[in-house]
This record gives C-alpha cells, sequence and structure tokens, in this order.
C-alpha cells in the first residue's frame, strides 16, 4: 500500500495499454449486429404514428400488397403489453391511443428488407386526433392532462440552509433564465436488434448498453422465467446513453414477431428513423436567483429546474435528480432550494444522454457566473476561486466532500495553460477595435460530476461482478458492463491484472452475455470503472489469495506455477469462479424522503477554457482551442480516459454550436445527418488536455468516473467566450449565428 | 458485371442500381464497410474506387463495373495490421470502432497520395467522415504517426 492508503499502480493500471478489441474494429472483423449472418432471419419494420396525440380507429392492411408474405404483429401480440422500466405506463405498442409522433403501432416482418420497407407503405392508421401537449411552457399551462392530475412526472426538492433569509441578507441578488434544447446521441451505428424462440426460450442479441435491463423487460413482456431469457450484446457502434433504454422497445418487437414468426427477426433501423423516434436529451428551462456577500460570496441559491420529458415517464425521474443535485455547481453556499420538476408532453420520450441531466442544470450554473459578473462587474475567474469546493466543502444535499476534490486544481490548470487571464485581456483590447474581422473570446467554466448511481441506487442494484480461472490458467472477467468504444474490456484487463499480479494477456474479458456473467448493473453514470472495476478488484483479490493458498505460499508469478495452481484449486471442475457484490463505503447516508445527505460516492471535476472568434459578418463561432482539465481519479489507462475528454467536449461543442433538433408538430423536422449538424474533424477544435490524478480511496486504483464529466463542461464555456467576444450574454443554446444575430 | 474487390476479381449479376455497400455487404459478405446514414453524409461507408475515396452508400454497382474496389479488409492479413491501423492502435484511433473502417480507408486513400502530415491537412482530409466518440483528436494524432512512421511519431501541436 502506498502512503495514502491505496493500493499501489502496477505494470498495466497506469499505462496506456492497446485496446483490447483494437484489431477487430480496426481490420474490419468486428461484428456489429447488421454484419451477423442469422441463417432463416426476417427483418422487421414498424409502423409508426403520424399524429402527436389521438385515439386509433383502424389500421387498414391495404389488400394490395401480398401480406401473406409478412408477418405482422400489433398490441393484440404482445403478452404484457409494456416496457418495464421505472413505471409501467409504456407499451410496447400502442393499444388504441397513441401519445406521441412515431409511437410504434404495429409491426412487420419480411425476408427481404426492401419488401419490409415496401410494405409500410400499404399500411394507414386512422385517428381521432386530439389537442397534443408539445412544449414545457403547453404542459405548464394544463389545459390538458397527460399525466397524474397536473403533468408533473416527478418533482424534487433539495434545501440547504434558509434561502429567503439567505437573499435577503445579501448584498446582490441577481437571476437568470437559461435554456438548453433536444440533443441526439448521433451514435454512428444506429439501434439494432435481434432475436429468436426455442423450446419457449428467448434469445435476444444487438447493440446495446445494459444487457440486464433488456433481460428484466423480456421477462416481463412474455412472462419468462430468469433462465427462459438470454441476452448477448454484440459489438455496439456507441451509445451515449441512447442505448440504455431503448433496446428494451427494439429488442421487445423483434422477439414480438420472432415469436409470431417462428423464425428469427432482425431489427435494423435507418438513420432518419432512428433520429426522429428514439431517445434524446431533455430540454430544459433553468432559473436562477443568486445572493452574494459584498465579498462576493455565495450566501443563497434559489434554482428552478423544469425539464420536458416526453410522452412516458421511461428514465425522466432520474435524469431529474441527476440534474436538480447538480444544479447548484461545484460551489458552497449556505443556502440552497432546489425545485425540479419533469413534465409530459407528446413528444417522443426523452431521455439517457451522457450527462443525464447535469449538462442541463450545469449550463444554466456556470453562464450564470457571466450574469453576476456583468450585474456586479466582479471578475467571474475570482468569483470562482472564492466559492469552488474544497475538501471539506459541504454541498447542496448536505453532503461532506471528504476527499479527492479536485475543483481548485482543475480550474487553476485550465487558467494557466490557456492564458486565461492575458487572453481575456488582449481580446478586450482587440474587440474595441471596429476594423477587425472578428470579435475574439475566452470563456471558463468549473463543473462536478458525480460517480456511479445516484444516492441509494448502487445499494438497490446490488451489482455483482466476478473473475474465473479455468484447470489451464486462463483468467476471465465476467460482468454485464458492456464495451461501447469507452474501452471497457482494456480497463477491465488492466484492473484485473494488476489485481492479480499478472500480465494483462492472461487475462480475457467474457462478452456480456446473461448466460454467462452476472448482473453487474447497467452501463451507465460514469460507473463501470469506479464500481464495477471496484468489484472486480476485490474478485481478483479473492482469487489471487486462492491461487497463493494452492500454490503453498504466494501466487505464481510464471505462467506454469499459475497453471499448476489453476488445476490445484480447480479440483476436477471447469473453472472455479470468485464473486464480488457491491457493499457502500463506510459512513456513507442518503435519504429519499428529504433527497440529502451523500448523492455519491465521490464527485469528479472539470475546467474548461474555451477560446474562439466570431465572425463580424456571419456571425459564424469558430473555436480555435479548448484546453480543459479534469479530475478523474487516477486514471486506469491515461489514452482511453483522454479519448473520453476529447470525446465528450466535441459532443458538447456540438450541442453549444451546431446541433439544433427542430421540433414541428411533435416530431423532429430534420432526422438526417444532413440537416442536424454534428462537428467534424474541421469543427472541432484541437483540445491541450490535462488529466489531474486525485485518487479517491473507494475507487480501484484510486479511479473515478469519467465518462460523462467532460459533457458537462465545454457549453457555458463557449456561451462565456461567445458573451466576450459579442458583448452579449445569449442565454440558450444551440448558438448558430442566427442565434447571435437574433440577440445582438 | 465485373469489378475487382480487394484484388479479386468479382462478378455480381443483379440489379445494376443495387448500391455497392449493399453487393459488399450482402452479396460479397465483406461486412467491414459500415452504414451509418445512407445519405453520403457520416463516411461509414468508405472505399476507395480506383484508388479514390467514395461513399459506396451514394454508388451504384454498375458504376463499379470494370474497377478496382479496395475495402478495410484489403489492408490487413489475420496476423498483422497495416502501418495506418497499426498507429490508430497505438493513438487510440479507434474507440467504438463503426466509423474506422471509413477513417482509415480515407486516411490510407491520404497516406498512398503522399497527403501531408499537417494537422490541419488531414483533418481537412477526413472531413468528409463522422466519428461521434474520440472528438478526432486521437484520430488526426494516429494519421501523422503513420504518415510520419519513417521519423519519430509527433503529436498535434497547439499554438
Amino acid at each position: 500500500m502506498s502512503k495514502q492508503g491505496l493500493p499501489r499502480r502496477g505494470p498495466a493500471v497506469g499505462s496506456s495499454a492497446r485496446r483490447t478489441e483494437g484489431p477487430e474494429k480496426l481490420s474490419g472483423r468486428a461484428l456489429y449486429l447488421d454484419d451477423h449472418d442469422i441463417p432463416g432471419c426476417l427483418f422487421g419494420v414498424t409502423v409508426r404514428s403520424e399524429i402527436p396525440r389521438g385515439r386509433i380507429k383502424n389500421i387498414v392492411f391495404d389488400p394490395a400488397f401480398p401480406w401473406s408474405e409478412c408477418v405482422v404483429a400489433t398490441a393484440r401480440d404482445v403478452p404484457t403489453n409494456v416496457v418495464a422500466l421505472i413505471e409501467d405506463d409504456q407499451p410496447l405498442l400502442a393499444d388504441g391511443v397513441v401519445r406521441h409522433a412515431l409511437e410504434p403501432i404495429a409491426l412487420i416482418a419480411h425476408e427481404s428488407r426492401a419488401r419490409a420497407y415496401e410494405a409500410l407503405r400499404f399500411v394507414r392508421v386512422e385517428y381521432e386526433e386530439l389537442p397534443p401537449v408539445l412544449t414545457i411552457e403547453d404542459s405548464l399551462a394544463r389545459r390538458e392532462i397527460l399525466y397524474g392530475s397536473d403533468n408533473v412526472f416527478k418533482r424534487y426538492v433539495i434545501r440547504r440552509g434558509d434561502v429567503d433569509k439567505g437573499l435577503r441578507e445579501s448584498h446582490v441578488v441577481v437571476e437568470g433564465e437559461y435554456r438548453v434544447p433536444h440533443q441526439e446521441q448521433a451514435y454512428i451505428e444506429n439501434n439494432a436488434m435481434a432475436a429468436w424462440w426455442k423450446d419457449g426460450a428467448l434469445t435476444v442479441t444487438g447493440s446495446l448498453q445494459c444487457p440486464y435491463y433488456v433481460h428484466k423487460a423480456m421477462k416481463r413482456l412474455f412472462g419468462l422465467a430468469d433462465g427462459q431469457v438470454r441476452v448477448i450484446q454484440t459489438t455496439t457502434g456507441g451509445g451515449f446513453g441512447g442505448k440504455e433504454e431503448y433496446p428494451n422497445m427494439i429488442g421487445g418487437h423483434a422477439a414480438v414477431l420472432a415469436r409470431k414468426a417462428g423464425r428469427p427477426v432482425k431489427i435494423v433501423y435507418d438513420r432518419a428513423e432512428d433520429m426522429a423516434a428514439t431517445t434524446k436529451r431533455h430540454p430544459a428551462v433553468v432559473r436562477h436567483k443568486t445572493g452574494l456577500s459584498r465579498d462576493g460570496r455565495l450566501l443563497a441559491q434559489d434554482i428552478q429546474v423544469v425539464m420536458d420529458g416526453g410522452a412516458y415517464v421511461t428514465l425522466s425521474p432520474v435524469v431529474l435528480s441527476r440534474g436538480a443535485i447538480h444544479a447548484a455547481g461545484p460551489y458552497e453556499c449556505p443556502n440552497v432550494r432546489v425545485d425540479a420538476s419533469v413534465l409530459a408532453t407528446n413528444t417522443p420520450p426523452n431521455g439517457a444522454f451522457r450527462g443525464f441531466g447535469a449538462p442541463q442544470t450545469l449550463f444554466a450554473a456556470e453562464l450564470h457566473w457571466e450574469k453576476i459578473a456583468q450585474k456586479t462587474g466582479w471578475d467571474p475567474l475570482e468569483l470562482r476561486r472564492k466559492n469552488a469546493f474544497r475538501e471539506g466543502s459541504v454541498t447542496a444535499t448536505g453532503q461532506v466532500l471528504k476527499e479527492s476534490v479536485g475543483a481548485r486544481d482543475v480550474l487553476e490548470r485550465a487558467v494557466k495553460k490557456s492564458g486565461y487571464v492575458k487572453k481575456r485581456s488582449a481580446y478586450e483590447r482587440w474587440n474595441r477595435d471596429p476594423k477587425k474581422p472578428c470579435w475574439k473570446g475566452i470563456g471558463l467554466a468549473l463543473v462536478q460530476h458525480g460517480g456511479g448511481f445516484t444516492g441509494s441506487g448502487e445499494v438497490h442494484l446490488a451489482s455483482r461482478a466476478a473473475v474465473s480461472i479455468d484447470r489451464e490458467g486462463l483468467v476471465r472477467v465476467l460482468a454485464a458492463s458492456t464495451e461501447i468504444g469507452q474501452g471497457t474490456n482494456t480497463m477491465f484487463s488492466q484492473i484485473a491484472a494488476d489485481a492479480l499480479g499478472v500480465p494483462r494477456e492472461w487475462v480475457e474479458v467474457e462478452t456480456p452475455d446473461t448466460a454467462k456473467v452476472p448482473d453487474s448493473g447497467p452501463t451507465v453514470a460514469s460507473r463501470t470503472c469506479m464500481v464495477v472495476g471496484g468489484l472486480l478488484r476485490r474478485a481478483a483479490l479473492d482469487l489471487r489469495a486462492a491461487l497463493a493458498a494452492a500454490a503453498g505460499g504466494s501466487c505464481p508469478k510464471t505462467r506454469g506455477g499459475l497453471q499448476r495452481a489453476a488445476a490445484r484449486l480447480c479440483a476436477g471442475n471447469k473453472e472455479k469462479r470468485f464473486e464480488a457484490r457491491y457493499e457502500p463505503p463506510p459512513g456513507v447516508r442518503w435519504d429519499d424522503t428529504t433527497y440529502s445527505g451523500d448523492a455519491y460516492a465521490v464527485y469528479s471535476y472539470a475546467a474548461v477554457a474555451a477560446d474562439l472568434e466570431v465572425d463580424k459578418t456571419s456571425f459564424e463561432v469558430r473555436v480555435k482551442k479548448i484546453t480543459t482539465a479534469q479530475d478523474i481519479g487516477r486514471a486506469i489507462n491515461p489514452l482511453l480516459a483522454e479519448g473520453q475528454v476529447t470525446g465528450g467536449v466535441a459532443q458538447a461543442v456540438g450541442w453549444a454550436l451546431y446541433e439544433n433538433v427542430v421540433m414541428k408538430n411533435g416530431r423532429m423536422a430534420n432526422p438526417q445527418l444532413t440537416n442536424y449538424i454534428i462537428p467534424t474533424a474541421l469543427d472541432t477544435p484541437p483540445m491541450d488536455v490535462t488529466l489531474v490524478e486525485k485518487p479517491f480511496s473507494g475507487g480501484p486504483f484510486g479511479a473515478k468516473g469519467v465518462g460523462e464529466l467532460p459533457i458537462d463542461v465545454p457549453a457555458p464555456a463557449i456561451a462565456a467566450a461567445i458573451k466576450q467576444a459579442t458583448g452579449v450574454l445569449i442565454p440558450e443554446l444551440p448558438l448558430l449565428p442566427e442565434t447571435i444575430h437574433r440577440h445582438l | 458485371m465485373n469489378l475487382t474487390v480487394n484484388g479479386k476479381k468479382r462478378s455480381f449479376g443483379g440489379a445494376p442500381f443495387k448500391r455497392l455497400i449493399d453487393v459488399l455487404r450482402e452479396d460479397f459478405r465483406l461486412t467491414g464497410t459500415k452504414e451509418g446514414c445512407g445519405e453520403g453524409e457520416c463516411g461509414a461507408c468508405t472505399v476507395l474506387l480506383d484508388g479514390e475515396p467514395v461513399n459506396s452508400c451514394l454508388i451504384p454497382v454498375a458504376q463499379a463495373e470494370g474497377r478496382r474496389v479496395e475495402t478495410i479488409e484489403s489492408l490487413a492479413s489475420s496476423q498483422k495490421l497495416g502501418v495506418l491501423q497499426e498507429a490508430f492502435l497505438k493513438r487510440g484511433g479507434a474507440q467504438c470502432g463503426i466509423c474506422t473502417p471509413g477513417m482509415v480507408m480515407t486516411a490510407e486513400y491520404w497516406r498512398r497520395t503522399g497527403g501531408s502530415s499537417e494537422p490541419g491537412a488531414v483533418r481537412n482530409v477526413l472531413a468528409g467522415n463522422l466519428c461521434r466518440c474520440t472528438g478526432y483528436q486521437h484520430i488526426v494524432d494516429s494519421v501523422i504517426e503513420a504518415l510520419q512512421r519513417k521519423g519519430k511519431g509527433k503529436r498535434e501541436k497547439f499554438e
């Protein structure tokens, strides 16, 4: 053990080991769902609602099409018509009522993909239309009630101290309202799943993040027992949350068709269907009323958050929860009130997207410093320095931050490496010159991101992960955490290898397959490395102790020694398996009724300085450089961790500047990569990334979460830089040239 | 009709307007070429046609008649990766991997034609290939690494 009480990094942990499945991906041999040749497989397509709200009067299958070629399924073919998640309000296929445009109504399977799509043109749905609720404002107006008595899916109130008193005693009070839009995950592999039945048992396979979510949903749909459903992940071409809950839907559709057809069925969305019909980031409106002391210290934060949940509950309560807990930013304030709601509308359900509610509320929290600076004349960097978390700070939920608090470190690193202070004043001078063709700006943001499920979530999940060894000495990692590009396979093998004290090459990572791996919980919430990686380390240490005992002393270091010890350990069995189950760190407490306590085991921190130009004629924004420092605890694999940072930053640059989901009558009007613009290599600036490694004693080898943190921080920094450049604080996204033009 | 795919003569008897990507994936079972959007925006389906990068989702197979098609499968044997693929592995240029075959084929064109290893030029040539995972930086690093294989690999520099 090192002096901080953390296990020492071995040869594997801390090295930029090469991606385990990299050679398969680079040579084109990796098989994504649509690359699998499934014998006898039919292709499934979906009949979807054309209107946002109404009653289905009739589904007409035009006799001009030879329907005998197809298998057709409707709600009547679904034994329990519920997509199991948090609530039971969402049907797998609409039954009599449609609540959003593109809601699935019927399914068609055909041997030929082209004929299946052709068949869709011969289905007509007759509706009795009802008045739709399409925006947050419509939902708040409550002229139409879609859910409960008030359209509120979920509300949380977080309270610390006395906000009204704090505001009364403040030297200055600043108010602001911020609006953030939808964002499409835009993984390059669209949603795709296949299913088949054999002897009453169901196998579902495809592009997904959470095998055991799909497992649970299938059991519910068809009334099956644990052993009658098997879920296997195929190589997955990106997720970003977009394959967290939606595979329950598309997997269920494939399973319903396969059951009726008696043959395998696969469903692969095309881009337009994927973009228009599947989940997106929740749009939100966030209001801040902030009181500060004479010397710039936070005295009160009164924050209201309203999110658009779409037509069904899906994951909205948990997205809202994370948004609410992060709403006050990484700052200490004695009096905080966060009142957060998520509302029902007649739009496709919004869902999980990297950051999971935090980017929405952190955009508001961080840009609000510019508002405060504008009103008071104080410097936004100095304000952050005065108020940022340090060890011992108390958060809005009353959590005492005991260790691994890198907020100030990342802020100072980003400020220093970007030359923020110098550039800030140089750009001020530059912008005074009317002859220059562009304005320049540099802006800051600082954020926190909690690792793992919120509050008691990890305790309820009770995740398990295992390490096994067979008689030949082959070590296998057994976990349901999926590789979706973020590096799970590589990082798990590094953790297991060092815990065992063997080379990484001796460790294999099993494909997530519910017939082979225990339920490690979902691959979400920046929890794979910190939580599941921690379980694997414990399991590997148990294996190591058992091997040492079998070898009669210490754990064998040679391949031959390991094989002999493994053979003895397995004692005639094929393999020996060591499993660890989640246990909450000692002293962690959380109260769901008051929404207070230790919201997360630990937070990660990030700062960004965004350096950009705004063209004076076209109002086009060109980001010249992003400088970022990110405290992610010990980096298990610095190259992969840096890849998470650069990828998250690019996605946030897209959200801030380019990505514009245009909704018309409740449906996305631009569901194409032609007109929904995600950043190219030319739109994405060079990035200067510093990993700040403040070790966390509760994570494997000191690791914290990294997956989501990077997407929380760039958008407010870009908006702040545009404020410096143009002189106008624009409290909304995306900052398209026309948005800037409208505000100037 | 006849065409050369990865150095082998192949013939195709189906509809001449069938998309090249579908002929490659369905008829020749070369599934390394990926479809991301079907409208020539994302570049995941990039293959080389007579050495030039094209979106195989926009090309009717008839247009490839008598011509040379190269896909990702041509760049590596099962044992050994090509120079670009090695560089992508070392520099973290592949994450989820779905854009990777198209990205590598575009970079292969650039490498063969003696393209510049200057970061701006590399970003420019890759601008037709969308990646949602990497933020491009490690892809740019990978391509530069491969282009400079003889010298020492240097990473993208900032001002």
